[in-house]
């Protein structure tokens, strides 16, 4: 199977400057177009011994003498490619900052609290039409350094492995209705009319009666632009 | 047609979801710096580098993933198997590495020396980048400074030009007995390294 032109018209710029860490880290010389490249590479093989089922579930996989603080959320949506066939079997690895808005790598020096209970990080796959989902505590705002008085919204980092190298995709979720959104240059840097690809809805159908709310989030991975021709 | 789900930054703060094992945290992860184990044949190699920003500085919040054939060529994709079916699997081919889990900035992978993909490509390992800073990810290729024969001929290696081809070879640390191989990333600058559109 073939990917051929790409539709990038959803995707943000290299260089963002109002986004300051792009300025020296983007890449000032165009990428080098080499037609049939991804073709020719499908994508890694994972090893699946690393996934245990308690990883989909980040309100317990980081429990040692309690339950996590903070609003208990599902996450459910479904992965399609660009033709909007099913993605089944894609990897998605998951990492955020906890309800303080705090995550638990030692880089982060934000003043808010840890919780000794939660982790922030998980993995599931999508099943066999193409849907995933996994259960989290609802994270934080938190400040940084980008510009006076910078806020990040609410999101959760998360990483796809799709059917093929093309279909790679590290990206954010963010929350509908967030009043950080409008301000944050990082969800900023994508053209507007495709920011709310990265907003994941409140759904009201999925939450859980007294325990948790639910917000779906729909993901496309890219490719196959071409008619796809079985091997 | 559904639009593709827009790239954000990996952001500074992945190491304990993306490489726990690498950055103290107990857990495991889908791959590592060690990207082949004892019992997989091939040329041992070691592949290290560090990721400089448009200033010179270097980059302490950057991943990277390698992703690369077995000695013989073979490089069986995800989409060629379902990857429940790859449980326990020897041999990969994928690696990755986070560069602030050392304080020097450096990453190390430990593996094979890939073999030719197709008979024309010369042995490479394809690498994505990921850091604070980059909204998209990248993607570049390590060859080999010994491999000089099969470098000239690499379809994609000509597709690039002459004067920024050295940006793609990773230079063989003679000092070491155990074929260390040498591979900056530049982001900017008159070093910039090679990019592709994949």
């Amino acid at each position: 199977m073939t990917t051929s032109e790409s539709d990038r018209s959803s995707q943000p710029p290299y260089r963002y400057p109002d986004y300051v860490s792009t300025r020296l880290r983007a890449p000032t010389q165009p990428p080098i177009r080499i037609p049939g490249f991804s073709s020719r590479h499908a994508g890694p093989a994972l090893d699946d011994s690393a996934l245990s089922p308690l990883d989909a579930d980040l309100t317990r996989n980081g429990r040692r003498n309690g339950e996590p603080v903070g609003e208990r959320i599902i996450v459910t949506g479904r992965i399609i490619d660009e033709i909007g066939r099913p993605v089944p079997g894609a990897l998605l690895e998951i990492w955020q900052a906890n309800a303080a808005g705090r995550y638990i790598q030692p880089t982060d020096q934000h003043d808010a609290p840890l919780d000794p209970n939660f982790l922030g990080t998980g993995r599931c796959r999508s099943d066999a039409t193409g849907h995933y989902g996994f259960r989290t505590i609802k994270p934080g705002a938190y400040p940084w350094q980008n510009h006076p008085n910078a806020w990040r919204p609410n999101h959760i980092h998360l990483s796809l492995f799709g059917p093929d190298f093309g279909s790679r995709l590290v990206t954010q979720m963010y929350f509908q209705g967030d009043p950080l959104l409008p301000l944050d240059p990082i969800f900023n840097s994508v053209p507007e009319d495709a920011r709310d690809l990265l907003v994941a809805q409140f759904e009201l159908d999925r939450t859980e009666p007294g325990v948790a709310l639910a917000f779906r989030f729909d993901i496309v991975l890219r490719g196959p632009r071409a008619t796809p021709r079985e091997a | 047609m559904p639009r593709q789900t827009p790239s954000q930054t990996i952001g500074p703060f992945f190491g304990f979801g993306l490489a726990p094992d690498q950055y103290g945290f107990a857990g495991t992860a889908v791959g590592s710096g060690t990207v082949a184990a004892d019992q997989v044949a091939g040329q041992r190699i070691r592949v290290v580098g560090r990721v400089f920003d448009g200033a010179g500085a270097v980059i302490p919040d950057a991943l990277i993933e390698i992703w690369q054939a077995d000695a013989a060529g073979r490089c069986d994709g995800f989409a060629n198997e379902p990857p429940s079916g790859r449980s326990g699997a020897p041999f990969t081919g994928f690696g990755r590495a986070g560069t602030g889990a050392r304080s020097d900035g450096r990453f190390e992978f430990d593996t094979i020396k890939p073999g030719s993909v197709d008979g024309l490509q010369a042995p490479h390992l394809q690498v994505t980048l990921f850091m604070r800073g980059l909204l998209r990810h990248v993607v570049t290729r390590v060859y080999f400074a010994d491999e000089h024969e099969a470098n000239l001929r690499d379809p994609v290696l000509c597709a690039v030009p002459r004067n920024r081809r050295d940006t793609l070879i990773a230079r063989c640390d003679d000092a070491h007995s155990s074929h260390t191989y040498s591979f900056d990333i530049h982001m900017q600058g008159e070093r910039e390294t090679v990019f592709f559109d994949v």
